[in-house]
């Protein structure tokens, strides 16, 4: 006989977990489904935790979660092909609680988080792959797995699958995803002694550091390549739109490489060890490309839903918040005994007046901007570096002639006013 | 482009630190070996690909599933749509021990 849920949440990721635990500790009766050998196993993140999103779960999580280092400061390199310019903000309230954020490995992380979840009563079971949403009457009812007998049933389903999305996609609710709606990032765990990494980032203790590159690091594709360090090991990564990889013909890992030899960013990682390669797609289409989230029986949360702000690298958080939305708005519907679309729907409207949609919502025309102008990449970092150079490099000639220099050097008239307008349109899309 | 790769780096040796549990069978399937051979010159897989999972042999398309990072990339990126995709069974497929 097939067995019965409350609800049942497919993937068991920031969103999937975050759900199926404020239900399980509600005393719903979840089941929490993973297709890899343990939560975390098929997941890639840069690095970076939000804190508060997480503490709104679970208070004071940092203290036993297995989290790397506290970030204090956050620095931001526009990268030329043999010159960066840098700016970093460093704050020593965020070595202390609360906390900002914090860098993690997901295969840990995911891990202590979906412990957590069974521990309140969720049932975790791993290996399973979903294969298909079980439609009756237009509602979804429930799962077919790739297990003997593999048809669990439910009130409602949520959609924790991922950047890939394929429920949600096989239900009609989107396309499937065009190659300028998602990044390709790849991504190295480099093991260095703990010592070494708090001197060479001008650490004390425990605190983290995070690096993002712009410019060189990335061919001027559209993307960014990050030094984040953890506890004992360095993640470096690049990602860039899967478009520009294309148009450009470039190799991920060849791009990756590139930016481990760059001499900017070489003596960060020298004497390190690789520890582990990993690839994984970033949903980074943003609020113009959500998909439907909800339907009869069935929410769509995290990547799954394109819940990504690229700009500011936050999508965990977005992907927590999106999953405990959905487990408030499935209490409710439990009390109504109503789990169709109308009823569900509160989810979508709650999600799009939280910080996750209006943030989306701000950046909606950035990614594609910056997709559609390779300029800022390809031309003004250089730009800044070589005007950077020239007023720093003393030899003899005076400040005015240099500046002079700089900005005959800036082009003609034309391409000082179409320089000008991009800023604007810049600010436009940023706003 | 790039040039002066040190070594140690090649995808193959990338490839290596990762831990794989390969089903039976390919979870990636080239729907029109024909489409790959008279439409697509570039074989765009070939190269966006971040696990060299699809190699261009002569006249056909070898597609080492075993070392696929399930990430999605060939799916959306074949330009032909030319690649059926699925996840491998529960608990195979790419394991990630850290990130």
């Amino acid at each position: 006989m097939a067995e019965k849920f409350d609800v049942i949440v497919v993937g068991a990721g920031p969103a999937g977990t975050a759900c199926a635990y404020t239900l399980a500790k509600k005393g719903v009766n979840v089941l929490l489904m993973e297709r890899g050998e343990y939560p975390g196993s098929k997941n890639v993140m840069g690095g970076v935790l939000y804190r508060k999103t997480m503490e709104d779960i679970i208070p004071g999580f940092y203290k036993e979660a297995p989290v790397e280092r506290p970030i204090v400061e956050q620095r931001f390199m526009m990268l030329d092909k043999e010159s960066a310019l840098n700016f970093s903000y460093k704050g020593m309230e965020w070595a202390q609680e609360p906390y900002n954020n914090f860098t993690v490995l997901r295969a840990k992380f995911d891990q202590w988080f979906a412990d957590k979840a069974v521990q309140e009563g969720a049932l975790l079971l791993n290996e399973t792959v979903a294969l298909e949403c079980i439609v009756e009457n237009g509602k979804v009812v429930g799962i077919r797995t790739d297990r003997p007998d593999g048809d669990v049933y439910a009130d409602v389903i949520v959609l924790a699958d991922g950047v890939n999305s394929l429920l949600a996609k096989s239900l009609g609710f989107h396309k499937e995803f065009r190659p300028d709606e998602v990044a390709l990032a790849v991504m190295e765990v480099l093991k260095l002694d703990r010592k070494i990494i708090e001197d060479r980032f001008n650490l004390e203790g425990d605190h983290g550091c995070t690096i993002e590159i712009f410019g060189d690091s990335t061919k001027g594709i559209l993307g960014t390549a990050w030094l984040y360090t953890n506890k004992d090991s360095l993640n470096i990564g690049v990602g860039t739109m899967l478009s520009g990889l294309i148009k450009n013909k470039i190799k991920p890992y060849e791009l990756l490489d590139y930016v481990k030899n760059h001499p900017m960013i070489r003596p960060y990682i020298q004497g390190s060890e690789q520890q582990e390669y990993l690839a994984h797609l970033i949903p980074e289409g943003g609020y113009r490309s959500m998909p439907k989230v909800v339907g009869n029986g069935v929410i769509v949360v995290g990547d799954a839903a394109q819940l990504v702000n690229a700009i500011h690298r936050e999508g965990s958080n977005m992907a927590m918040a999106s999953g405990v939305m959905a487990a408030e708005t499935i209490m409710q519907a439990r009390e109504a005994g109503d789990f169709s679309e109308r009823m569900l729907d509160s989810y979508r409207t709650n999600l799009l007046n939280s910080f996750v949609g209006q943030d989306l919502k701000k950046y909606k025309d950035a990614t594609h901007h910056f997709e559609k102008f390779p300029q800022y990449f390809e031309q003004y970092i250089p730009m800044m570096n070589k005007a950077a150079s020239q007023m720093f490099t003393i030899d003899g000639t005076s400040k005015w002639t240099k500046q002079k220099k700089i900005w005959s050097e800036l082009g003609t008239a034309k391409d000082k006013w179409k320089m000008a307008r991009d800023l604007m349109n810049a600010w436009r899309v940023m706003k | 482009m790039m040039a002066n790769i040190p070594k140690g780096q090649s995808i193959e040796e990338k490839q290596y630190l990762v831990r794989f549990k390969a089903d039976t069978q390919s979870h990636l399937h080239v729907l029109s070996a024909d489409v790959c051979a008279t439409q697509c010159p570039d074989k765009l897989c070939t190269i966006f690909c971040p696990a060299e999972v699809y190699k261009w042999e002569e006249v056909r398309m070898h597609v080492g599933y075993e070392g696929c990072h399930e990430c999605g990339s060939c799916r959306i990126g074949c330009p032909y749509e030319n690649i059926k995709w699925e996840y491998p069974k529960g608990g195979h497929g790419i394991i990630f021990r850290l990130g």
